[in-house]
This record gives structure tokens, C-alpha cells and sequence, in this order.
């Protein structure tokens, strides 16, 4: 695969979640333009701690097959290499695995095969004892030290690494790179930076294709975007031809999910934005420079874990008679402490967390709410989270009885206090994880840690 | 007027599963202007709009080259625990829409 600089500007076009499915046109038109790499996200923390706790594929396997097909018909078109990061939602080697499953099954439909490269970034407990025991994992944003129960609790333990271990892939030549977690960015850049771009350009290129089309306008689902890079600037523009990128649009994104948009920590830095300027160079297309890089003395990984909290059964169900309504949390305290008492000498009070959700109420804002004005209806969610499926469906159904028959002062409509739509009205749903790990760690060689292998596929 | 009239985004995500972070994006130079000389958008009018004390309002701060302002919060819960509401984040923008600038 070629990866020597291109004899003109650096042309990279960005899928910001693989599985999202992109415009036909959109892809055409930016491999007729020219492709020098297809760069691909395809994960995130975003969707909550399920997909890291248990390994499942984020989106639907079909959604991603389909667009791995058109990436991989690109790439026929224009040789460029594909480099996509965190795998399967979460990247961890399960994720890796299940992604490279569905490539070989895109490579022996189309009778291809290609040069792989893949960098496992799930990391052993340990060598998280051992980082934690020389001091080198530091708090980040949860603000709590990492303890080692918390290492021993982790289902899977991932590190978000930066553009190095890919760059170190890319000097195999492969076609493709697959890898596990990776900061979004480092898609984009790793190849760019390995050909002599200045990372600040890179990176921030990286910060706004990230999401891929999220950054143009009119923005209507997932699509794909546009940089193209030069020794001192970039431009980016949308494939699309009904869309445009303006200074608002892109500027706008460089303030998405971050706390900080000037200032942007990452592997091995930060990424330093307060003299960037964004210039409108005609109608659709914004190029930018002035975007610098600053490097840390100690580089340093984000690691993220989830563990195991239980398993979930839920119920639904919708109340309309407003002398319930008015009572709503007296009525709920007394039906929590009823259903302890219920429960006693079965189920430990500490065996179960049960969480009921008031949609017209606070159900979307909880703790945040300021407006605690009930709706003339509300929807209720009984969330049963337990130790064991049992201890979670017995919750769940108890907490659903008590609440249909409970006799609240004041009560006239003495047959039942809840509508339920189906039945049976209790539903299993499965594991339930949280975050437990969201740490840095100091890493002396991220090549040497984060090694990568080269497949020849379909194997 | 509220800010969610003026404001052409208001908007609130996820900064990773701890933090949320909120974004309002002006029309143009002179709205933006305006709010910012204002004082009616402040880290105190943000916390009471939330129920939150001013000093756990994070990084809140005008950002002229977006014509933006933006600051986040540390989430009540993380990201997909099981007593969270929003995993995404994504509706917690309202009583920042509410807030009263001009």
C-alpha cells in the first residue's frame, strides 16, 4: 500500500462511526477528487459502560459489513490505506476479533486479500497492578484515585492509545490497520505525522473529522468529511455536494464534548488551539492553521475499565389519576420501605439497586431537575438493577405490585394505580455496567506497549 | 429574553462519562457581544439555573472566536450507572435555555 506523500495536498477522508452508513455520492465524489487515507472511528465512550463491561458489538454487524464493503471498494479505487480505531465500540481484543470477523468476511465476498495490520490495546490486570504499584497511574477526571479492587472489579481494561503504535504499524505497509481503543484523532493523524506533517495541524485536522460530517451543513445524519493538508495549513470541506463548511460550523465543532476547546490534552500532549485561525476560502470550504502542539514531559495514556454492578429487569407503566400523581413521592417512599420489608430474610437491602424513573416529572433530568411540576401523566420506569437475574426480577415484580395496589391517602380508583402496556409487564434486561476506571497511565515506549501484528487476509 | 430565544445552539454531551459539558453558540459577533457584556450569563446565574453551588461549575469562560460560551459539570452520576438518566448527556440543556440574558 502506498503511504509516501502524495506529489500535492494530503487528501483524507473521515468516517466518524463505522456502522452509521454514509451517502453513496458522498464517497464518490471524494474518491473521485483523490484519496490518500481512509481514516475511520469506530468507537466511543459515548454509549455508556455496556459495550466495554461485556464485549458486545456497539451498532448493528450488518450496518458495519455494509459500510466495510464501501470502504474497502474505495480503497480499490484509489489505493489509499485504511486505518480504523477502537474496534467494535469499545475496542477491546473482543471487539478486535469480532471486527476483524466481519473484514474477512467483506475480503472473501470480494475475493481480496489484504496486508493487516492490528494493534491490541486491551491491557492485562497485571500490568495495571504493576503500573499502579510504581506509581505511575494517575486521577483524571473522576477525581478518585484507582484502587487495586478497582483493577480486580474491571471486566475489560482498554488504553486510548495516540498516533505511535499505528504510525510504527503503518512502516509494515499494511492496507489496513485495525486497532483497539485509540484516541479518535490518532486515525486521522498517525499516517500524516508519519510522513512529516506538523502534529498540530494534524491533530486538530483530527479533532474536526473526527465525527466525520457532523462539522458540515446542513447536517442530516451520518456522512463523511473532507481534510486536505498542507506543510502549514489545512482545508476542510464535505463530499457531499448539497453541503458546506463554514467558520461557524467548523468552529462550532471544535468546542463538541470537550471541556476546554483551546486546549485539548491527548496522548503524549496537548493539542494547543489559541492561535488557530479558521478562514473562509470560498462558499463550502475552511482551511485553518496556526494550530500547534505541545509535548508532555511524561506521555501518558487515558485507560478506561468498566465492572460488572449486576443485572437489570424493568417494567413499565404510566399513571393518569392526578390524586396519585400529587403523592408521587411520599407513595414511593413508602412502597421502598414496604418492599424491604417484603424482602427480608431473601434479598439483602444491599443485594439490589431499584431506581423509579417518573417521565413528567424527572425522569430525564433527575438530581438536575429545577421544574418538579408533574405532567398530567406520568411515565413510570421500574429499574431493578440486582446481584443475581433473580434477585433483579423479583425487585422488579414487587416493586410493579405494590405500586398497582398500594393504597394511598385519598385513593378513589381502588381496582389499580398503574396503566401497563404489555404483558407480561417485566422485561429482563440484562447486565448492567458503570465506569470504574478512567484514569491516565504513564506509559515509557507506547510502541513497545501496544505492539502490533501483521495478518495476511482472509487468513 | 431567554437565552434559548437569542442563542442559535444550546446544547449539553458528555466530556467523557464524568463530566457534561455545555455549549451556547451566538448568532453573530454583536448578540455574542452583548451577552458577554451583559452579565447576566455568569458561572453564578449557571449554578443557580442548575441548583448547583458556583464553585462546581467548571471551566466556564467566553470564547470569542466561536462566538461561544461553554462550561461543564461533573455529572451526578457516571455515564450508564445504573441510577443514571442521560447517558449521552444530550437533554440536560433546558434550564440553561431558561436562563433570562436580556
Amino acid at each position: 500500500m502506498n503511504t509516501s506523500p502524495p506529489d500535492r495536498d494530503f487528501r483524507i477522508i473521515s468516517h466518524g462511526m463505522l456502522g452509521y452508513g454514509f451517502p453513496v455520492e458522498s464517497l464518490a465524489r471524494a474518491v473521485e477528487a483523490g484519496i490518500d487515507l481512509i481514516a475511520v472511528d469506530a468507537g466511543s465512550t459515548d454509549p455508556g459502560p455496556f459495550y466495554l463491561g461485556s464485549g458486545q458489538l456497539f451498532g448493528s454487524r450488518d450496518m458495519i459489513v455494509r459500510d466495510l464493503f464501501m470502504l474497502i471498494d474505495a480503497q480499490e479505487a484509489t489505493g489509499a490505506p485504511i486505518i480504523i480505531g477502537s474496534a467494535g465500540g469499545a475496542g477491546t481484543d473482543l471487539h478486535v476479533d469480532l471486527l476483524l470477523d466481519a473484514l474477512s468476511e467483506v475480503l472473501t465476498e470480494r475475493s481480496l486479500r489484504k496486508r493487516v495490520a492490528v494493534i491490541r490495546s486491551e491491557i492485562s490486570k497485571d500490568t495495571l497492578h504493576i503500573a499502579l504499584d510504581e506509581g505511575r497511574i494517575r486521577t483524571f477526571e473522576t477525581g478518585q484515585d484507582l484502587t487495586k479492587a478497582d483493577i480486580d472489579a474491571a471486566c475489560h481494561v482498554v488504553a486510548q492509545i495516540g498516533p505511535e503504535p499505528i504510525m510504527a504499524a503503518l512502516a509494515d505497509k499494511p492496507d489496513i490497520v485495525i486497532s483497539g481503543r485509540a484516541w479518535d484523532v490518532a486515525n486521522v493523524a498517525a499516517l500524516p505525522v508519519a510522513l512529516g506533517y506538523p502534529r498540530g495541524l494534524a491533530f486538530h485536522m483530527g479533532k474536526i473529522l473526527e465525527c466525520g460530517g457532523q462539522a458540515a451543513l446542513p447536517v442530516e445524519g451520518s456522512d463523511l468529511l473532507v481534510g486536505i493538508l498542507s506543510a502549514d495549513a489545512f482545508v476542510v470541506e464535505s463530499p457531499h455536494a448539497r453541503k458546506i463548511c463554514t467558520v461557524e460550523s467548523i468552529s462550532a465543532h471544535t468546542l463538541y464534548e470537550k471541556t476546554n476547546p483551546v486546549r485539548l490534552p491527548c496522548p503524549g500532549g496537548t493539542v494547543d488551539l489559541r492561535a488557530a485561525q479558521f478562514e473562509q476560502i470560498d462558499p463550502a470550504r475552511v482551511r485553518v492553521t496556526g494550530s500547534a502542539f505541545e509535548e508532555a514531559p511524561i506521555y501518558t495514556v487515558k485507560i478506561e475499565g468498566a465492572r460488572r454492578v449486576g443485572y437489570r429487569h424493568i417494567a413499565i407503566g404510566g399513571i393518569r389519576d392526578p390524586r396519585m400523581i400529587s403523592q408521587i413521592d411520599a407513595i414511593e417512599a413508602a412502597i421502598r420501605e414496604r418492599l424491604k420489608q417484603n424482602l427480608e430474610g431473601r434479598v439483602a437491602p444491599d443485594a439490589y439497586q431499584l431506581t423509579i424513573r417518573r417521565y413528567g416529572l424527572d425522569g430525564v433530568m433527575g438530581a438536575l431537575e429545577p421544574h418538579r411540576i408533574p405532567a398530567h401523566e406520568l411515565g413510570l420506569l421500574i429499574d431493578a438493577v440486582g446481584d443475581t437475574p433473580q434477585i433483579a426480577e423479583t425487585v422488579c415484580a414487587m416493586t410493579r405490585s405494590l405500586l398497582l395496589h398500594w393504597g394511598y391517602p385519598g385513593r378513589k380508583a381502588t381496582a389499580g394505580n398503574v396503566a401497563f402496556p404489555f404483558s407480561p409487564a417485566d422485561v429482563p434486561a440484562g447486565q448492567v455496567f458503570a465506569f470504574n476506571i478512567y484514569h491516565l497511565m504513564e506509559v515509557s515506549d507506547p510502541v513497545a506497549t501496544f505492539p502490533h501484528e501483521i495478518l495476511e487476509m482472509p487468513q | 429574553m431567554k437565552l434559548g430565544e437569542i442563542a442559535s445552539v444550546v446544547r449539553s454531551k458528555n466530556a467523557g462519562p464524568f463530566l457534561l459539558t455545555f455549549d451556547v453558540l451566538m448568532p453573530d459577533a454583536e448578540a455574542f457581544e452583548r451577552l458577554q457584556t451583559g452579565g447576566r450569563l455568569t458561572r453564578e446565574t449557571v449554578a443557580d439555573a442548575y441548583g448547583v453551588s458556583p464553585n462546581e461549575i467548571l471551566e466556564f469562560a467566553y470564547y470569542p472566536f466561536a462566538k461561544a460560551v461553554k462550561f461543564s459539570l461533573r455529572r451526578p452520576v457516571p455515564s450508564g450507572s445504573p441510577d443514571d438518566t442521560d447517558v449521552y448527556g444530550a437533554q440536560q440543556h433546558v434550564p440553561l435555555m431558561e436562563i433570562d440574558v436580556e
